[in-house]
């Protein structure tokens, strides 16, 4: 009886050690939260950033992360004196942090850019905006993402 | 060419925000993904995207792997002049495509 226990046990923490070791090599090519903290901290350095005027709008339910329509559209006067600088975007997950810089000025008129992107999992996608009096502000979005983007068939 | 696709107004009042719309055919290969050998395919993307108006910058945008393929962009400008506006996208593989448009600014 204590005999059986003590393999059970065993089994498990082997089990629990090939999990670890077969995850590792795919983790460390993602982007965490924490790189992407990182990158957007790159582009605002200290600065406060405040959650609003910035309106982030994708689909919730993303059934096929290879094309997935994003639009980033700011509540700005897009004048002289107060205008939308840059777009970022940044995501948890993809490979990598970034999705896109867009530099705008008083020439567009109007602060408000389309896009499609492709998303690798599940995850939350930050845009932050860079005004010319050097504010700051920021929306994010969760996403659902049923088929991931890179895991389709190559021909 | 014939892989570049864009939606723009052929005329405008002064002053009017007008959409523009493109859609260009590439594959935007990330470098992250392995072909059938099993080897990773590398990266292939276009990096930049830059709007003029009659040679004026009026956008920028810098592209990253997670752009879908075939990458769509739209934007806005404010209509000051008649005349050009040319896109132009450069990426990897000294990949480099212009497209121009005219537009009647009254």
């Amino acid at each position: 009886m204590k005999r059986a226990s003590v393999t059970r046990l065993d089994r498990r923490t082997f089990l629990a050690g090939t999990a670890v070791v077969s995850v590792l090599p795919l983790s460390a090519a993602r982007a965490t939260p924490e790189a992407m903290a990182a990158a957007i901290r790159e582009v605002v350095g200290g600065k406060t950033i405040r959650e609003e005027r910035v309106t982030l709008d994708l689909p919730p339910l993303i059934e096929n992360g290879s094309t997935v329509p994003l639009t980033v559209s700011v509540d700005s006067p897009m004048t002289e004196a107060d205008y939308v600088k840059a777009i970022h975007v940044f995501n948890e997950k993809n490979p990598q942090p970034h999705v896109f810089d867009a530099r705008l000025s008083p020439l567009n008129g109007k602060a408000a850019i389309s896009t499609r992107i492709k998303l690798g999992d599940s995850q939350k996608l930050v845009a932050i905006v860079e005004t010319s009096k050097g504010e700051f502000f920021s929306a994010s979005a969760d996403v659902i993402v049923t088929l991931a983007a890179c895991l389709e068939d190559i021909i | 060419m014939t892989n570049v696709l864009i939606n723009a107004p052929k005329t405008a009042k002064k002053g009017e925000v007008v959409e523009f719309k493109t859609l260009i055919l590439h594959p935007m290969e990330t470098g992250f993904r392995a072909g059938t050998n099993g080897r990773t395919i590398p990266r292939n993307i276009i990096e930049r995207f830059v709007a003029t108006w009659n040679g004026k910058e009026i956008f920028r945008m810098e592209f990253s792997p997670a752009i879908a393929a075939n990458p769509f962009v739209s934007f806005f400008a404010v209509a000051g002049e008649s005349g050009k506006i040319t896109f132009r996208w450069t990426g990897d593989e000294g990949f480099a495509v212009e497209e121009s448009v005219t537009i009647a600014v009254a």
